[in-house]
């Protein structure tokens, strides 16, 4: 108990005494944040998109990301491509099997709304957020790499608003309700959780 | 040496009688047979020598509803280079069929997808469960009339 007793006075040693306490939440975010290990799955085009992503050319591991083809290793699970109905068990098992502290990507019109299979496809989920809860969604039939790195650093930045022994901050849905699209079903009710990617918010895309 | 269409349809009628193995008036290389029928003439296929229909392309249907389910298949000779199609008009209430897997290891899955499918049932198939649909799925979704609460119409 050396070191509980001995913390105040410790502590008092710095300017202002709250600094040991932020520094720690600081400290985890940036681990979590510049770790993100995304699990090795795709499941339609998308995953080409994913594939270019993580080689050389664009390179996801200047972000500190690499793939694991295990979920007990994984921080990230990146949706990428058209989720069937037969699939989808098999992919929220897989979310299941992740650690904590994890979070979701879902790539692509599919994973947003069911994208092209939105109508006259039975066999289609429409919204993976249906399923397990999702953080960032990124627009694009498919994505290009630029938009989905820029997904991975929206979340990078939702992850270092993170505190410790609060719940997660997920604050997509007033941002989803206000970017509805007309003559779209609403955003709101198809992602409940998560902030939405659109190319054209894309600073790269843009200049 | 590739036989021609006629030549494997005059073929197939020295053994079976020409009232019921007819042109099919969709398909120039394929000949509607009738539902007895069936098993045996694609055994002949496979075991006659001028024949040698060692491979089966695929096997499908096509639905007409309200009354009609046409069940497709088409066979290759990889040695002699000819195709040929045959074509089997079912009850659409009752589809069933015997299973060709013995003779075409393919024919198990093919078949299986068209169960999946169209909801044609196959005798003597040694495993006969759905292949796209999950395990659960109930309905055969390539049917004209299929419904599907999971579906939402495209807007005219």
């Amino acid at each position: 108990m050396g070191i509980v007793d001995g913390l105040p006075a410790h502590i008092e040693k710095f300017p202002g005494g709250g600094l040991l306490m932020t520094g720690v939440n600081y400290i985890l975010n940036e681990a979590k944040a510049s770790s993100m290990w995304y699990m090795l799955f795709g499941l339609a085009c998308c995953a080409i998109e994913l594939m270019a992503t993580g080689a050389s050319r664009y390179d996801f591991d200047r972000l500190g990301m690499i793939f694991r083809a295990t979920p007990r290793q994984t921080d990230l699970m990146i949706v990428a491509g058209t989720l069937t109905l037969k699939m989808a068990p098999r992919v929220k098992l897989l979310y299941d099997q992740m650690p904590e502290p994890k979070y979701v990507i879902a790539m692509g019109g599919c994973t947003i709304h069911g994208g092209p299979f939105y109508h006259d496809s039975y066999s289609v989920l429409k919204g993976v957020d249906k399923i397990i809860p999702v953080d960032i969604h990124v627009a694009g039939c498919p994505p290009r790499p630029e938009a989905l790195m820029n997904g991975c650093v929206a979340l990078q930045n939702l992850i270092r608003t993170e505190r410790l022994g609060h719940d997660r901050d997920r604050p997509g849905l007033r941002q989803l309700t206000a970017r509805q699209i007309p003559g779209e079903p609403p955003l709101t009710r198809l992602a409940p959780g998560g902030a939405l990617i659109r190319p054209g918010e894309i600073p790269i895309l843009r200049s | 040496m590739a036989l021609k269409f006629p030549e494997i349809r005059d073929r197939i009628r020295q053994v079976f009688p020409s009232q019921i193995v007819v042109e099919d008036l969709e398909n120039s290389d394929c000949l509607v047979v009738p539902e007895g029928l069936y098993r045996r003439v694609a055994e002949f296929l496979k075991s006659d020598e001028e024949l040698c229909f060692d491979y089966l392309e695929f096997q499908t249907c096509t639905d007409h509803p309200p009354e009609l389910l046409d069940f497709v298949a088409y066979f290759r000779s990889i040695e002699k280079g000819h195709r040929i199609g045959l074509k089997v008009k079912l009850n659409r209430q009752h589809p069933a069929l015997p299973s060709l897997s013995d003779l075409w290891a393919n024919a198990d899955w093919n078949e299986r997808e068209v169960f999946d499918l169209f909801g044609v049932v196959f005798h003597d198939h040694p495993d006969l469960r759905r292949l796209m649909m999950p395990e659960d799925w109930s309905g055969h979704p390539l049917r004209k009339d299929y419904l599907h609460p999971n579906v939402v119409k495209r807007p005219d």
